[in-house]
């Protein structure tokens, strides 16, 4: 299993856009090669534009640059673009309808050693609730690279949320991706896992892990937070009563609460959120953040397993 | 065809009184001091076509201090991007006439504003995508003294000078107040020339009012080589109407029928169009 992280994939598939689309255009602030877009920049350093540490003069250019037909690629960590610049996104790209990429990484604790400042744990919440705006938060390296191309291809603006570190590769990268399509990546019948980015691997180690104590879980890989693929959702708990959301990321406003409002409305069963609780991060590696902040394999079995005995318990109550 | 700009900037007064007095809300005061400058704009100095209003080649001006947009909703309807009786509608439920401007509501606006500060940022954009286009067509973006308080604005007047933005024009609404006071009271923004010059800026001073030095101003801007050119515009916040000159109070206060029947005596009658369907008297 190859292990790499999702700005990885990013930057190599910006750099093949580049090739291929000559309307394709980044910039940064100060992040080239953090962000990975200096791979970018070396090849095509007539479409870079570096805006020096300036996040929200930033967005406003890239908005500025889509609005003369370009295809804008602004690159920052999470915290910076998403909480820094949020109305600039606002503003200038949502209620312009500008076509905007924002692909950032440093989402979530895995950052590691830097720390709560610059861990984004609420970013999802934060452009989910954007009028105009999608967001997407690809598993791994590979299908990174699969949902840069298709930001590209979408006309309006994209929020693209990419980890820092490595991680194993899960996903095969090379079937369709869509966007507003869950991909469901393992079928089951006592719970569903509806994960997104790293925890979509840890969700299929835990359903490998369950299985053999004879539970039988679901996993689907929610790489679209919004549009949210609502029906994919509703055939989860349809089909197996109950769902575990898994993210790297608040329980407020992310995944688990797109989820949960979905489920509200169309098909209530017990949900249960694996995520941070409504807290910042702190340093540590990424490995010792995860665990400390239950976003790990056992985490997720514990989950399901009170999701399985939620379901149970109300079905008792309505026999 | 050429048009008289007292003409043009008289009726675009008579129509920023006509609209605000309509709707009870609205803000006259930035807006009448943005009638020579806008009818400069596009009477006289911008290359844009209202017909094709999506023509990429056009000139572009990126309204910043998105309050005062009565006065580019006028200038946009008598240019003819939209039936002059919209003006009108401004700020009622379902108008394409938006109390801040919306982009993709109306043909002519570039870009969305009213919070302060982002339009440098967005016009550096345009000006460099069109430069890497090799699109020749200017930038003009319009901001208030007030307004260029934000953190923002200066990041962006930075970028401008780093890329050596000469497609690009600042044309500053030099009128000394907003809303709680002077801007020398609440965060003194002077000197202002030599913070433009100090950022890198051709910097070029004028009378807001006076329609040849605007147009001159616009002349030394396409001779600038390898800078942005900001054009520091003496303006006078109401100006027009007495009773509103030079006060705060008019930043965003409608006039009552009454005012609104003087202010239109006070600004007088202009051969440029006619007044919209509407009596105050
Ligand atoms: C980011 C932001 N903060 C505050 C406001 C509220 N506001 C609207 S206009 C204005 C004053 C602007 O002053 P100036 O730029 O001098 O414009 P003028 O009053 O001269 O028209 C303020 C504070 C706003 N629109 N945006
Ligand atoms: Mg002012």
């Amino acid at each position: 299993m190859t292990v790499a992280s999702g700005r990885d994939g990013f930057g190599q598939a910006l750099v093949d856009l580049g090739a291929q689309n000559h309307r394709v255009v980044a910039l940064t602030a100060d992040l080239a090669e953090s962000v990975r877009v200096h791979w970018f920049a070396e090849k095509y350093p007539e479409r870079f534009f570096q805006i020096g540490i300036a996040e929200q003069d930033m967005i406003g250019t890239a908005a500025g640059l889509a609005l003369t037909g370009l295809i804008p690629f602004a690159t920052t960590f999470a915290v910076f673009a998403a909480h820094r610049a949020n109305e600039q996104i606002r503003l200038a790209c949502c209620y312009n309808r500008a076509n905007v990429k924002i692909a950032v990484s440093h989402g979530g604790v895995t950052v590691g050693e830097d720390g709560a400042t610059h861990q984004a744990l609420e970013d999802i919440a934060a452009m989910r609730v954007l009028p105009e705006m999608t967001v997407l938060v690809p598993a791994d390296a590979a299908e990174a690279r699969l949902a840069t191309i298709a930001a590209a291809e979408l006309e309006g603006p994209v929020y693209l949320r990419l980890g820092r570190t490595p991680v194993p590769t899960v996903t095969d990268g090379t079937g369709d991706f869509t966007i507003g399509k869950a991909k469901v990546l393992r079928a089951g019948r006592d719970a569903t896992v509806i994960a997104c980015g790293v925890m979509v691997g840890v969700a299929l180690e835990a359903a490998d892990r369950l299985s053999r104590e004879g539970i039988s879980v679901g996993v689907v890989n929610m790489h679209t937070i919004k549009p949210l693929d609502v029906e994919a959702v509703v055939r989860a708990a349809e089909e197996t009563g109950c769902v575990v959301t898994a993210e790297e990321h608040s329980v407020l406003g992310g995944l688990g609460s797109a989820v949960c409002e979905a489920l509200a409305e169309r098909a209530p069963v017990p949900v249960v959120r694996v995520g941070t609780r409504d807290t910042f991060g702190e340093s540590g590696t990424p490995d010792e953040l995860l665990r400390k902040y239950g976003l790990t394999c056992d985490a997720v079995e514990a989950a399901v397993k009170l999701a399985v005995a939620k379901k149970e318990s109300l079905s008792a109550v309505h026999r | 065809m050429t048009v008289d700009m007292v003409e043009v900037a008289r009726r675009i007064r008579r129509d920023v009184i006509q609209m605000i007095a309509a709707s009870q809300s609205g803000h006259p005061g930035g807006a009448l001091g943005a009638a020579e400058i806008l009818s400069v704009l596009y009477f006289d100095k911008m290359n844009h076509n209202p017909k094709n209003p999506d023509w990429p080649a056009r000139d572009r001006f990126v309204l910043s201090n998105g309050h005062i947009c009565a006065a580019l909703y006028s200038a946009l309807a008598r240019s003819g991007y939209f039936p002059v009786e919209e003006l009108l509608t401004f700020r009622r439920l379902n108008s394409r006439l938006q109390g801040h401007p919306s982009r993709h509501d109306l043909p002519g606006i570039e870009t969305a504003a009213g919070p302060l500060g982002q339009g440098l940022s967005i016009a550096n954009g345009m000006a460099l995508g069109l430069r890497l286009q090799n699109v020749d067509a200017k930038v003009y973006c319009l901001v208030g003294d007030g307004e260029i308080q934000e953190g923002q604005f200066w990041e962006a007047a930075m970028t401008s000078a780093h890329y050596r933005l000469n497609n690009l024009a600042l044309i500053l609404s030099w009128n000394g107040l907003q809303i709680d006071g002077a801007v020398a009271d609440v965060k003194n923004m002077e000197p202002i020339a030599a913070k433009f010059q100090a950022f890198g800026w051709n910097v070029v001073e004028i009378d807001g009012h006076d329609i040849p030095q605007i147009q001159q101003a616009f002349e030394e801007f396409s001779r600038s080589h390898n800078q942005p050119t900001a054009i520091i515009a003496r303006t006078v916040m109401g100006k027009g109407v007495s009773f509103m000159e030079d006060k705060a109070l008019w930043h965003g206060k409608a006039p009552s029928r009454d005012e609104a029947a003087r202010a239109l005596q006070e600004i007088g009658p202009s051969s440029f169009g006619e007044d919209l369907d509407i009596q105050f008297a």
